[in-house]
C-alpha cells in the first residue's frame, strides 16, 4: 500500500476493483464503511461476481475477467476526452510533458522491436529525447505530437465505452456511471482511494493492470494524497516483508537485485544500477545503490568483505534468466531439479496446473517440507484416491517433514500490507519437538558449514565467510537478526556537514538509511528496514496509539518503512510552492526552512521548493510515469486476452495474448479453446478460510465444509443442475468434482454478441486437514505468469461445467 | 420457599438485588449463585499480530500459567487487540478461530522421513534429519554448481536445488534464510508473493 489501512476513511471515493476486501481483509475493510459513515465516501465495485464488498456498495459493475485493462483504458479515455483531469498535477509531477523518440511507436497491438520467435521486446527506442547535457527534453505545452500526454491520448482514442461493453461486457451507462465517479475526485479537494488484490495480480497482465490504475491516480492527482493512492492488499501476513528481503529468484533486500551473467564487475553492476538524474535538479535517490549494496555486502561478509575483494562481489550468485516458480516446476519436470526446500508454502496447492507440478515433485531427489502443519506438498507421494491419484511405489523422491512453530510461539516481526513492521512476542512453546523457522535454518547452514570445512568442496568462501556471530550458533535469535537487518556503524561515520561530529559511531545501531555509507563503514541486512532497531532499541515494538494529527497516522505505533513514514509521494501531497493541496488534510508542507508535517516527509527535507526538485525522488526523471518503458509489454498498458479466451480474436488489435509472457514449449498446448471450454473461470477466496490453512481448523472448516464451485442461473438452466448437484469442471490442465451452487451473484455477460457463463472457484478445499476431502483448484489453472514478475494466470481461464 | 425461575427473575427484576436474595431464606443456593472466576484472570496476556491477510490485526494470546520457568504455558484463548489502530479489538472468522490453528490436530509434533518408493511416514530424530539433509545437499551442491557459465563469465549459481519461503514467517526467519540461500549459490528461490 502506498497509503495505510486508517486512510482509507480520508477517501471520497473508494474503488475496488480486482479485489474483494469485504470477504478477504474484513477488518481492513471496515475503514471503507466507517469513510462512507463519517465522510458519506461513494463505494464503487467493479467484479465478475457481485460480491459482499458489492453488497455494500453505492454503484457495482460487472467485467468479464482478464478484462481490466479494457476497462481502465476506457476510464483514462473518459478523463482525458473530457478534460477531467488535475492538470496542475499532471504537468508538475508526471512524465507527460516529457518527449518520446519518435521511432518508438504502436501499431497494430505492438510497439516497436517485437520480436515473436523470443517473444521480447528490443526495447532500444523505447527512450526520452534527450538534449546535449543528456537529460530529457520536455515540453511543458504539452502539446506536441511525441509528448507522453499527448501519445497517450492517442493510444487510448480506441477504448471507448462501446468498445469497453464489447469486451468487458459492462453496460455502457454502468461504465460511464462508474467514470464519472472516479473523475469527480480530479480536483485537489477530493480523493479516491484504489484497494486491489490478487484479482488484478493473477494475470498474464496482472502487472500492466496495475499501472493503469497507477495512470488514472496520477491523472487525477491522488498519489501522495491523504485518502488516495494505489493500494495492493496483500494476501497474507509477511509477503509483504519477505519480498523487502528480498526472497524472490532475482531480488537481494531492499529491493536490491541479483546481479546477470554480464555484471562480470562490482563496477558495471553498480553503474547499471545507479540511476543519474534524467532531470536537472532531481535527488534520483537510487543513486544511492552503492551504499545499500556495499552495507548489505559487510552485513553479510564482515571482514571477509574488502575493497580489494570488491567487497566480496564474485561470493554472490549470478543469474542468467529469472528462476520464478513456474521455471522451477518446468525445471522439474526435465530432471534438472533434485531438491527442493519448502518452507512454509504449500507447492502443490499454490502453483498452477497441479497434474504438472505433482509430475515434477515425483522427480526430485529429496524434497524438505519444514511447516508447522501436514501439507499437501508433503503428502504429494500419498495416494488420496481421486483427489491426488498417484502410486507411492513408483515415487523415489526421499521426503522430510519438519515441524515448525506458529505465529503465537515466536518473538519476531511482520510487515503488514500498510509496510507497518509490528513486533509480536511468543507466548507459548510449539508442541512436540517443533522449533522455529531461524533455528531450523541456522542448524541446518551449520552442518553444511561444518562438512565444508571438514571436507571442502565446490566454492566454499561464501559458506565459510558468511557472518555468523549469534549467541547460540545453531539458533539465532530474531533480536539479534533484527539488530542485524537494521545495520550497524562499524567504524565512525563522520558528518561531512559539521566537522569532529558524527553521524554515527562504531558499533551503533543504525538510526536512518541515510547514514549508509560505499566505503565499508556501515553494515545493513536491508536498508530500507533501517531505523527499525535503533539505538533507542526495537521501534518495531512501539505501542502508542496517539494519532495527534486525526488522519489516522499513529506515528509511534510500530514502524513502518520507509524511515517510519506511513504514506509514500506525500510531497506531491503540496502543489509546487509547498502548500498543501487540501488544508483539511494536511500530510506536509513546506515552512520556510525545510518540509515538516504530520508524516514523515517522502522529500528531500530542506529542499525549498524555489529549487525545483520534484516529489517522486526514487525515479530518475523525479516525477511519477505515465509511459513506462520498464515493462515488459509496453510503456503503456494494451488490453490482451487471457492465454484461455473465450474470444477468437483481440477487438483491439493482431496480438491475442500478452506477446511478452513466456510461454515454455511443452506448455504451448496447454490452453484451452471455448468449443471444448465455453465457461470463463475464476478463483477467489471466502471470508471463512484463509488459503489452505484453517481448513485444519475445527470452526472454519465446519463453517466452510466442502468444496464448491459457484454457477449462473443461466448456466445452471442450460446444463439442467440446482444446488446440491455433484460437477465436473473441467479445464485444458486436469478436472474437479464439487458441490454446485446456483447464485445470481454471477452475472451471464454477454460479449461481442455471445453470452459468456462466468463460473466461480473458491480455492480452499485439498486433501489433508479437517474439512470434507476436496480437489485442489490448480488442477484446473493454466501454466503461464505475467510478462514482467511471472505471477501465475488463475483470475481468468477457460472451464467446461457437466453434471457428474 | 420455592422460588421458580421466572419468580426468581421477578424478583430480582423488581429491585431485589443479588445480595438480598439470601436473607429470603434460601442461602444454601448463594454458592450456585456466586458470580464464577472470570476465566481470563489467571492467564498471561501477550501482545501478537494475527497471521493470515496482511492487514495485521492485534491479537491478545491469554497463555495459562504463570510463565514460571519449569511450567508450559497452555493457550487458552486469543482475542482481538482493543488497543490496535487498525482492527480495534475485532477479529474476522478466522482470526476469531485461531486457537483452532494453534492447536490443530493437523499440527507437526515431530520430524518425520518418507523413504523411496514407500506409503508411510516414519517418525525420526532431529538429529537424523539434519544430518541426511545436510548431507543431500551437500552432495548436490557439488555436483552440480555451476562456477563459470560457456561464455566463461563467474556466475557462482546452484540452480538443481530449489527453495521456497513461507508467506507468514517472520522477518527474521526470512532474513537468515535468504542470506543462507544466497551464500549457498541459490536462485531458485521465491516466497508466496510470486503466486
Amino acid at each position: 500500500m502506498t497509503n495505510d489501512w486508517v486512510d482509507i476513511k480520508n477517501a471520497d471515493v473508494i474503488l475496488v476493483m480486482g479485489g474483494n476486501p469485504a470477504e478477504a481483509h474484513p477488518c481492513g475493510f471496515k475503514w471503507v464503511i466507517e469513510a462512507k459513515v463519517k465522510k458519506k465516501a461513494r463505494l464503487v465495485v467493479v467484479d465478475p461476481r457481485f460480491t459482499r464488498t458489492a453488497s455494500v456498495a453505492d454503484l457495482y459493475a460487472p467485467i468479464r475477467p482478464g478484462t481490466d485493462i479494457a476497462f481502465l483504458g476506457g476510464v483514462i479515455r473518459f478523463l482525458l476526452a473530457g478534460d477531467k483531469i488535475h492538470l496542475d498535477y499532471v504537468k508538475a509531477y508526471t512524465n507527460a510533458p516529457f518527449l518520446i523518440n519518435p521511432s518508438c511507436v504502436f501499431e497494430d497491438g505492438l510497439f516497436t522491436g517485437y520480436d515473436g520467435e523470443k517473444r521480447r521486446y528490443d526495447k532500444s527506442t523505447w527512450i526520452y529525447q534527450t538534449d546535449k547535457d543528456g537529460y530529457a527534453r520536455v515540453d511543458p505545452t504539452l502539446s506536441d505530437p511525441n509528448c507522453v500526454f499527448q501519445r497517450m491520448k492517442k493510444h487510448y482514442e480506441r477504448y471507448t465505452p462501446e468498445m469497453v461493453e464489447r469486451v468487458c461486457g459492462t453496460p455502457k451507462d454502468k461504465f460511464l456511471k462508474v467514470c464519472e465517479l472516479v473523475a469527480s475526485t480530479g480536483v485537489p479537494h477530493r480523493t479516491m482511494t484504489s484497494l486491489y488484490a490478487l484479482g488484478w495480480t493473477q494475470h498474464s497482465v496482472g502487472s500492466q493492470n496495475i499501472r493503469s490504475i497507477a495512470m488514472i491516480q496520477l491523472l487525477l492527482g491522488n498519489m501522495g494524497m491523504s485518502g488516495g493512492g494505489v493500494n495492493a492488499l496483500r494476501g497474507h501476513s509477511n509477503i509483504q516483508g519477505l519480498t523487502d528481503l528480498g526472497l524472490l529468484s532475482n531480488s537481494l533486500p531492499g529491493y536490491l537485485t541479483l546481479p546477470n551473467d554480464d555484471d562480470e564487475q562490482l563496477k558495471t553492476y553498480l553503474e547499471r544500477r545507479t540511476l543519474k538524474p534524467l532531470r536537472p535538479g532531481q535527488l534520483s535517490y537510487w543513486s544511492n545503490y552503492p551504499k545499500f549494496f556495499v552495507s548489505l555486502m559487510k552485513s553479510w561478509y564482515g571482514a571477509a568483505a574488502t575493497k580489494e575483494n570488491d567487497f566480496a562481489y564474485s561470493y554472490l550468485p549470478k543469474v542468467d534468466a529469472p528462476y520464478d516458480v513456474l521455471r522451477v516446476v518446468e525445471l522439474m519436470s526435465q530432471g534438472k531439479v533434485n531438491g527442493y526446500v519448502c518452507q512454509g508454502f504449500n507447492a502443490l496447492a499454490s502453483f498452477p496446473d497441479k497434474p504438472k507440478v505433482a509430475a515434477g515433485l515425483a522427480r526430485l531427489k529429496y524434497l524438505v517440507v519444514i511447516d508447522p502443519l501436514a501439507t499437501e506438498t508433503s503428502e504429494f507421494w500419498q495416494n488420496y484416491g481421486e483427489f491426488n491419484d498417484v502410486d507411492p511405489a513408483k515415487i523415489e523422491t526421499e521426503v522430510f517433514r519438519l515441524p515448525s512453530s506458529c505465529f503465537a510461539e515466536e518473538d519476531g516481526s511482520l510487515v503488514s500490507s500498510a509496510r507497518w513492521l509490528q513486533w509480536h512476542w511468543k507466548a507459548a512453546e510449539p508442541p512436540g519437538e517443533a522449533k522455529g523457522d531461524p533455528e531450523i535454518v541456522g542448524e541446518l547452514f551449520s552442518r553444511i558449514r561444518q562438512l565444508y570445512a571438514k571436507d571442502g568442496g565446490a566454492f566454499a568462501d561464501p559458506i565459510l565467510k558468511l557472518t555468523w556471530s549469534y549467541r547460540i550458533t545453531s539458533s539465532p535469535h530474531p533480536e539479534e537478526l533484527a539488530r542485524e537487518y537494521n545495520g550497524q556503524a562499524l567504524a565512525d561515520v563522520p558528518d561531512p556537514k559539521q566537522p569532529g561530529a558524527f553521524l554515527a559511531r562504531a558499533g551503533e545501531q543504525l538510526a536512518t538509511f541515510a547514514v549508509l555509507q560505499a566505503d565499508g563503514t556501515t553494515a545493513c541486512g536491508c536498508w530500507i528496514f533501517a531505523g527499525c532497531y535503533t539505538p533507542a532499541g526495537n521501534q518495531m515494538a512501539r505501542r502508542d496509539n496517539a494519532d495527534p494529527s486525526g488522519l489516522g497516522i499513529f506515528p509511534a505505533w510500530s514502524w513502518a518503512w520507509p524511515a517510519n513514514r506511513r504514506i509514500l509521494y506525500n510531497r506531491a501531497s503540496c502543489d509546487p510552492h509547498g502548500t498543501p493541496y487540501d488544508p483539511s488534510r494536511k500530510l506536509i508542507w513546506w515552512n520556510g526552512q525545510k518540509w515538516v508535517g504530520n508524516d514523515v516527509p517522502d522529500f528531500k527535507v530542506d529542499s525549498a521548493p524555489a529549487e525545483g526538485m520534484d516529489p517522486f525522488i526514487m525515479n530518475a526523471e523525479g516525477v511519477a510515469r505515465l509511459w513506462a518503458p520498464a515493462m515488459a509489454e509496453g510503456p503503456f498498458p494494451e488490453h490482451y486476452e487471457p492465454f484461455d479466451t473465450p474470444l477468437p480474436k483481440n477487438p483491439f488489435g493482431k496480438a491475442l495474448n500478452n506477446p511478452a509472457a513466456r510461454v515454455f514449449p511443452g506448455d504451448a498446448k496447454a490452453f484451452g479453446k471455448p468449443d471444448e471450454f465455453p465457461c470463463v473461470a475464476t478463483t477467489y477466496r471466502l471470508t471463512e478460510h484463509f488459503h489452505f490453512w484453517t481448513k485444519h481448523a475445527r470452526i472454519p472448516a465446519v463453517l466452510q465444509p466442502q468444496a464448491f464451485v459457484e454457477l449462473s442461473e443461466g448456466l445452471a438452466r442450460k446444463k439442467g443442475l440446482k444446488s446440491g448437484d455433484l460437477v465436473v469442471v473441467k479445464s485444458k490442465r486436469g478436472s474437479l468434482k464439487a458441490k454446485a451452487l446456483v447464485t445470481r451473484r454471477l452475472p451471464t455477460l454477454v460479449i461481442e454478441g455471445k453470452e459468456v457463463e462466468v463460473v466461480g472457484l473458491p480455492i480452499h478445499w485439498g486433501f489433508t486437514g479437517q474439512t470434507k476431502k476436496g480437489f485442489l483448484t490448480n488442477t484446473l489453472t493454466p501454466p503461464v505468469g505475467d510478462a514482467n514478475i511471472q505471477t501465475p494466470e488463475y483470475k481468468a481461464f477457460l472451464v467446461s461445467v457437466e453434471k457428474a | 420457599m420455592n422460588v421458580t425461575r421466572r419468580g426468581f427473575l421477578k424478583l430480582t427484576a423488581s429491585g431485589i438485588g443479588a445480595t438480598s436474595v439470601a436473607a429470603l431464606g434460601f442461602s444454601h443456593r448463594r454458592a450456585l449463585a456466586d458470580v464464577r472466576l472470570f476465566k481470563l484472570t489467571q492467564t498471561s496476556e501477550t501482545r501478537n499480530t494475527c497471521p493470515y491477510c496482511s492487514v495485521g490485526c492485534g491479537v491478545i494470546v491469554y497463555g495459562l500459567g504463570d510463565r514460571a520457568k519449569n511450567a508450559r504455558t497452555n493457550i487458552v484463548h486469543l482475542e482481538g487487540d482493543p488497543d490496535h489502530p487498525v482492527n480495534r479489538g475485532t477479529l474476522c472468522p478466522k482470526g476469531a478461530s485461531l486457537l483452532d490453528f494453534v492447536n490443530s490436530p493437523s499440527r507437526l509434533r515431530f520430524p518425520e522421513y518418507r523413504a523411496p518408493g514407500t506409503s508411510e511416514w516414519k517418525r525420526v530424530s532431529w538429529e537424523f534429519a539434519f544430518d541426511r539433509i545436510a548431507r543431500l545437499m551437500k552432495e548436490d551442491r557439488d555436483r552440480n554448481f555451476v562456477a563459470k557459465n560457456a561464455k566463461g563469465q563467474t556466475v557462482n549459481r546452484w540452480t538443481s536445488t530449489a527453495f521456497l519461503a513461507a508467506s507468514a514467517s517472520s522477518n527474521e526467519a526470512g532474513y537468515i534464510f535468504q542470506k543462507v540461500v544466497r551464500a549457498l549459490g541459490g536462485v531458485c528461490f521465491d516466497n508466496q508473493a510470486r503466486v
